[in-house]
């Protein structure tokens, strides 16, 4: 079956427009990064390294590829400077981190980034499971995180406020590292009770953000008390994170939310925020991200030759590329796998589904901590 | 193909995820079976008052009974499977064809929990020291003119099971009878026996609302341990280790099963080879009863040379055969990886591969989807070395050299250990000590379980508290 005899799919027209959009946006960014007037150090110094003007030579999205693959590893330590576009100068800087459970985290620093991508991800929200005005639970990771300020940011954008709690998701790391499930479970409970207090002082909290290991323990524990996440107010929930499978998708629709509605994202600190296409049971509740292009673009791809694409439902690698004034990474193997989709309609670019550990990599990896 | 729904209280649960089992040689897909997801666990948990509740209002001799009419149906029936029926013989096709165990093995498996099940009234004599069954039926009664109580820890047993062996699912047979519920999660490749038991049980006239039967990933196994007040574990020595002290978890591992003959019998010690091989190689060496160091202290080389020539002489057959006695390793890097701890093993002088010689190719035979590791059996002339206390799965077993008055000193934990000596001082050490679990007196093989015997702990201690109860009449 072709992407275009399916209900929802982008027509070519949108496609080619989408597409001439992402080019134009490529030849901008890359303009920008790589000028002396408004470019960071690391990519001026990694032009030079280079050998080549990549404004001469980028044209396209694909001609993005001449530049090796981007590397993790590149963000972890200081300078930070390093990163910071010249064009941005005097503006008051975020640093957001991914990782630290040992050693140096991974940092990337944030100018207006985090406002941006979840102001476009709020305008999406469908008011009458959203309401404006309403407030809102983040029911996640606090520190020093892009996620506990974005989710915020987008509160405070759709006319609300928001309430949070404490969760330091490196000491969850440890703790399941060591092995003390007993004091997992505490911890899981603490952050729980937090979330209960916050449900139970009139606050008017309508909207939450949370993980699927968390959304479950509310439920159950809602459930305990006699009501649940419906009766404890909350309208509409969005969630993300590897464990968001199509099985727990209908799990939490059936047996945890009682008639709340929930949409599923994918995103991290480097990339931004990817909405989902509609899922339910008429489609099995499938989950199909789709990133906010063309600030952000996902790409599946094979396991054997980062460059080259899948075909459309065929499984491969989840490489992601960010393309803002404030940040430039091309071409990064993120640690997931999952299928190609094709364009839809209301995002006519390529999306990825069954995100999931990339599998030769997962054994190392400790996912959905909180 | 069949496909394989979630159990849920006895309900059927089609999960969206399924997973293909495969053939361990061919990589054919034998079964689809669902996956489920941790939550499920935590939900259904809620409900195990129901189990026990359903189970209650049977009484424990009709339950007996129809374990026993149930052990029959598991043995030779045609039993219902997901979507479509499965008998006897197409069982131990589908876990031979899963787990790479010879066919024969899976029979004798089959034997071993029908057995349990037949003699279910019996074990639970012996299981419950003579205990009138009505005792545990009402709550209370009278013993030797004494009031006496039982209270049931858990309305229902959770089991995180293991793939490598189906005899182990004679620990938890006796649970139904004594009105407790089951949520069981199945090992990966071997979800056949517990799904079968549960056919058996159903059709035999058990509540289906007192079972559940979890397969998927390893976040239910966690789920099943943080919340059932009472559960079992097969793992390695670190799930052991995990787990040790924790009264709601009763963890089975590595059993370290010894045999030691003493100073007064070692003189003698031809006349114990079949037994010593026998306990090496039953099962294919993968049990916990397996032996895994034999302890001597002398003669331990001419024993060693002994047994592999006996062992030297296996070797790999297809499933079918009658006489195939060894199992293939499903994932081929994990023999791999043995047979290269083997080999770091033998580093330490002293320490010899006795089984060499009689395979001139090495001891791992690699295909494309799996591997056979040949027995191996090692001499050490010393207690020193690691080898001494090491376990794999599949017939492998070292001779330790140890002065007498050492070895119990020496051995460290041994699940079963068979003592051959009539030295009255050592056989009260060995009885003395709290290291080991199962003690054979005399020349028993180390796999030669008595049922009416409690292993590794008694399920019925686990399950049920004795309390004090006063009652005016």
């Amino acid at each position: 079956m072709s992407a275009e005899t399916l209900e929802g799919t982008a027509s070519p027209e949108a496609i080619r427009q989408a597409k001439e959009e992402l080019d134009a946006h490529v030849r901008e960014i890359v303009a920008w990064h790589f000028s002396p007037e408004t470019g960071c150090p690391f990519w001026l110094n990694k032009a030079q390294e280079l050998g080549w003007d990549p404004r001469s030579e980028i044209h396209s999205y694909e001609d993005l590829s001449k530049f090796p693959l981007f590397e993790d590893e590149w963000l972890r330590g200081g300078p930070l400077q390093r990163w910071m576009p010249k064009g941005l100068e005097g503006k008051p800087v975020y640093v957001f981190e991914t990782g630290g459970t040992t050693g140096i985290p991974k940092s990337r620093i944030n100018f207006d980034d985090f406002r941006t991508d979840y102001s476009i991800f709020a305008d999406n929200l469908p008011d009458e499971h959203f309401p404006k005005g309403a407030n809102w639970l983040m029911l996640g990771p606090s520190g020093p995180r892009r996620l506990r300020l974005a989710i915020e940011h987008l509160a405070q954008h759709r006319g609300g406020i928001c309430f949070c709690i404490d969760l330091d998701p490196r000491w969850v790391v440890k703790l399941i590292k060591k092995g003390w499930m007993e004091h997992l479970e505490a911890y899981k409970e603490h952050c729980i009770d937090q979330a209960l207090t916050v449900l139970s002082a009139n606050h008017n909290v309508q909207c939450m953000f949370t993980t699927p290991k968390l959304l479950e323990s509310l439920a159950l524990k809602l459930e305990e008390k006699g009501s649940s996440i419906r009766e404890a107010g909350i309208k509409g929930i969005f969630s993300g994170g590897t464990e968001f499978t199509p099985q727990w998708n209908r799990f939490a629709h059936e047996e945890l939310l009682d008639g709340a509605y929930m949409t599923p994202t994918y995103g991290n600190t480097l990339m931004g925020l990817a909405a989902s296409a509609p899922s339910g049971p008429h489609n099995d509740y499938k989950i199909s991200y789709y990133a906010p292009q063309p600030r952000a673009v996902t790409e599946v791809v094979s396991f054997d030759d980062p460059h080259q694409k899948v075909g459309f439902g065929e499984t491969g690698r989840v490489k992601l590329t960010t393309l803002t004034k404030e940040f430039f990474m091309p071409g990064f193997l993120e640690r997931d796998e999952g299928e190609r989709e094709p364009p839809f309609e209301k995002y006519p670019w390529d999306g990825v589904s069954g995100v999931r550990p990339y599998s030769k990599l997962s054994g190392g990896t400790t996912v959905g901590v909180y | 193909m069949i496909t394989i729904p979630i159990l849920r209280w006895g309900k059927p649960y089609d999960s969206l995820e399924k997973e293909d089992i495969t053939h361990y040689a061919t990589g054919e897909p034998v079964a689809k079976i669902s996956r489920g997801n941790a939550g499920i666990i935590r939900r259904d948990i809620r409900k195990a008052d129901q189990a026990r509740k359903a189970l209650r209002k049977i009484p424990i001799h009709d339950l007996v009974k129809r374990a026993a009419k149930a052990g029959e149906l598991y043995l030779n029936g045609t039993l219902p499977l997901g979507d479509g029926s499965q008998t006897a013989e197409e069982f131990v096709k589908a876990q031979s064809s899963t787990t790479g165990m010879p066919e024969n093995m899976c029979r004798a498996n089959m034997q071993k929990n029908h057995f349990v099940l037949a003699e279910m009234e019996n074990i639970l004599e012996a299981l419950t020291r003579g205990l009138d069954l009505e005792v545990l039926q009402r709550g209370y009664g009278e013993e030797r003119g004494v009031t006496v109580s039982f209270q049931a820890q858990a309305p229902a047993l959770g089991l995180v099971l293991p793939s490598n062996s189906p005899g182990v699912h004679t620990l938890w047979l006796p649970v139904i009878p004594m009105q407790v519920g089951l949520l069981l999660k199945p090992g990966s490749q071997e979800p056949w026996t517990p799904y079968r038991l549960t056919a058996a049980f159903i059709e035999a006239g058990i509540p289906p609302e007192a079972i559940s039967v979890f397969p998927g990933p390893t976040e239910m196994g966690a789920a099943l341990l943080e919340t059932c007040p009472r559960s079992l574990i097969f793992g390695g020595a670190e799930t052991i280790q995990r787990y040790a002290g924790n009264p709601r978890v009763q963890a089975h591992g590595p059993g370290f099963s010894k045999v030691l003959i003493a100073e007064d019998k070692i003189d003698n010690w031809e006349e114990y080879v079949d037994l010593l091989v026998e306990s090496i190689y039953s099962n294919g060496g993968r049990s916990c009863i397996n032996c895994s160091s034999i302890w001597v202290p002398r003669h331990g080389r001419a024993i060693a040379e002994a047994i592999a020539e006996r062992l030297g002489k296996i070797e790999p057959l297809g499933p079918e055969d009658p006489e195939a006695g060894l199992a293939a390793f499903t994932n081929p890097a994990i023999a791999k990886a043995v047979s290269g701890m083997i080999d770091n093993d033998l580093t330490p002088p002293g320490v010899e591969e006795m089984t060499a010689k009689y395979h001139p190719n090495g001891r791992l035979i690699e295909e494309e989807r799996y591997a056979h590791l040949l027995p191996t059996l090692l001499y050490s002339n010393s207690p020193e070395p690691e080898v001494c206390k090491r376990e794999y799965m599949f017939p492998f077993s070292t001779v330790v050299e140890c002065p007498q008055e050492e070895m119990l000193k020496r051995m460290g934990p041994t699940l079963i250990c068979t003592a051959i000596t009539d030295n009255p001082e050592l056989r009260n050490a060995l009885l003395d000590s709290t290291e080991i679990d199962r003690i054979n007196l005399g020349p028993i093989a180390t796999n030669r379980i008595n049922w009416l015997q409690p292993h590794e702990g008694n399920i019925v201690d686990f399950l049920y508290r004795s309390r004090a109860c006063q009652i005016v009449s």
